[in-house]
């Protein structure tokens, strides 16, 4: 009993991931730093939910400075990688483009495989019963769903945040143009009839 | 022997320095954002390592340093403002569905920090999980490891079912804003064309009656 609980730890803790969300002032770069052993497979997915043109600079350099991802400017990426070195992995995300949008970006740094739900599967010599194979078929199943709910999430954030803008920008520009409209209508009237307006006495304007 | 395994299995998980690292200045607040529906619990287990100057490392502990945890609702309220330790371990369950702010900042009271000196923080917030459950769940004597997987899938099924309530009220939030601009873009259209029409008439009547005043007419 306590040995699978144990060896489902370490099996997460082998495997797993981390997923933030933060906000990247303008002209700021955030770097963040990963320990990932030979051989695994990880992948990096990022998404920029508000700020600006919704785009953000993004590398990754493995632990000998190499830069084996560089994007510029990208709304959203995955980038899935079989790393070869061991070490620490950087990976940056930059808006030191924009001078006054700070945006806010999701990342998502899956490490490994996903640990089975039955720790012991794959050293078993029987094949598994009817119900743990309905339970390993379910977990997968959540596992897309969770994966996919988050997807229709972020995607839902960024669409309702440019709503959120364009309905501010209608609402200024509206107010903005009936001011104008008045100002310049009344200024057109104004100016006219100051040019036939004289000082001088005993001059009607132009006129034969 | 249960609470030394849970012990155990709780150090195990803050000892294990496979999270994910970032530098920040002494004195610089670290900001994460979760959207996460309501009635969540959201743990966040960090560790963080200060620069030092002589041996040009980062200490595994340095005394004193602490770091204030503030986690900040979606209204705006402070439901979580407190002083840790160099490493441990935060949870707070969210009762408003949003965007929840959680800062960090040390407690280094240093006036000036030279150059060089920063800290390293390893972070990581998991959402909707409980790791404690399982003494609570092996305490009865009838559970095998079926048994147990089940209820870690009804946790996920629930928090999934959550997240799509959650989305329901932000999809509605989201289509009122778009009703919204809809109408106010139909209503300022047909509100300028009155004034622009009627502005011209008023200036027409305006300098005409002007003009024959001025007897040009």
């Amino acid at each position: 009993m306590r040995g699978w609980a144990l060896a489902l730890l370490l099996g997460a803790l082998r495997a797993g991931g981390t997923e933030l969300t933060f906000e990247l002032p303008d002209s700021d770069k955030q770097c963040f730093h990963q320990e990932m052993e030979r051989g695994l497979k990880f992948t990096l997915d990022y998404q920029v939910i508000t700020g600006g043109h919704y785009d953000v600079d993004c590398y990754v350099e493995d632990p000998n400075g190499r830069t084996i991802y560089r994007e510029t400017k990208k709304q959203y990426d995955s980038f899935p990688h079989h790393t070869e070195v061991k070490g620490i992995y950087t990976f940056c995300f930059s808006n030191e483009f924009s001078t006054f949008s700070h945006k806010t970006v999701y990342f998502n740094l899956q490490v490994g495989d996903e640990p089975p739900i039955l720790p012991d599967m794959s050293s078993r010599v029987t094949a598994l019963t009817q119900m743990e194979s309905a339970c390993v078929t379910i977990h997968e199943a959540l596992n897309a769903v969770i994966d996919s709910q988050t997807h229709y999430r972020l995607r839902e954030a960024q669409d309702r945040s440019r709503a959120e803008d364009l309905n501010g920008r209608v609402s200024y520009w509206s107010v903005g143009e009936t001011i104008i409209l008045f100002v310049v209508s009344i200024g057109q009237v104004m100016l006219l009839k100051s040019f036939f307006t004289e000082k001088r006495p005993g001059s009607g304007g132009a006129g034969t | 022997m249960k609470s030394q395994l849970i012990g155990f299995l709780i150090n195990f998980w803050i000892s294990s320095s496979i999270a994910l690292y970032f530098h920040s200045g002494e004195r610089e607040e670290k900001c994460i954002i979760e959207d996460v529906p309501s009635d969540t619990l959201v743990t966040g287990n960090y560790k963080v390592q200060r620069w030092d100057i002589h041996k040009h490392d980062f200490l595994d502990s340095a005394p004193g340093l602490g770091m204030f945890v503030t986690v900040t609702t979606p209204s705006a309220e402070v439901i979580l403002s407190k002083l840790y330790g160099p490493k441990a371990t935060f949870s707070f369950t969210s009762y408003l569905s949003g965007e929840h702010i959680i800062c960090l900042q040390s407690n280094s009271t240093r006036l000036v920090a030279f150059a060089g000196s920063r800290l390293r923080i390893h972070l990581d917030i998991r959402v909707g999980e409980h790791f404690l459950d399982e003494t609570v769940v092996r305490a009865k004597d009838k559970v095998n490891e079926v048994n147990f997987r089940l209820e870690h899938l009804i946790e996920q099924i629930h928090h999934i079912s959550k997240e799509q309530n959650y989305e329901r009220e932000r999809e509605e939030k989201f289509r009122n804003i778009s009703e919204q601009t809809n109408s106010n873009i139909l209503w300022w259209a047909v509100a300028q064309t009155f004034i622009l029409i009627s502005i011209g008439i008023w200036q027409i009547k305006s300098l005409r009656d002007f003009f024959i005043t001025k007897k040009l007419v």
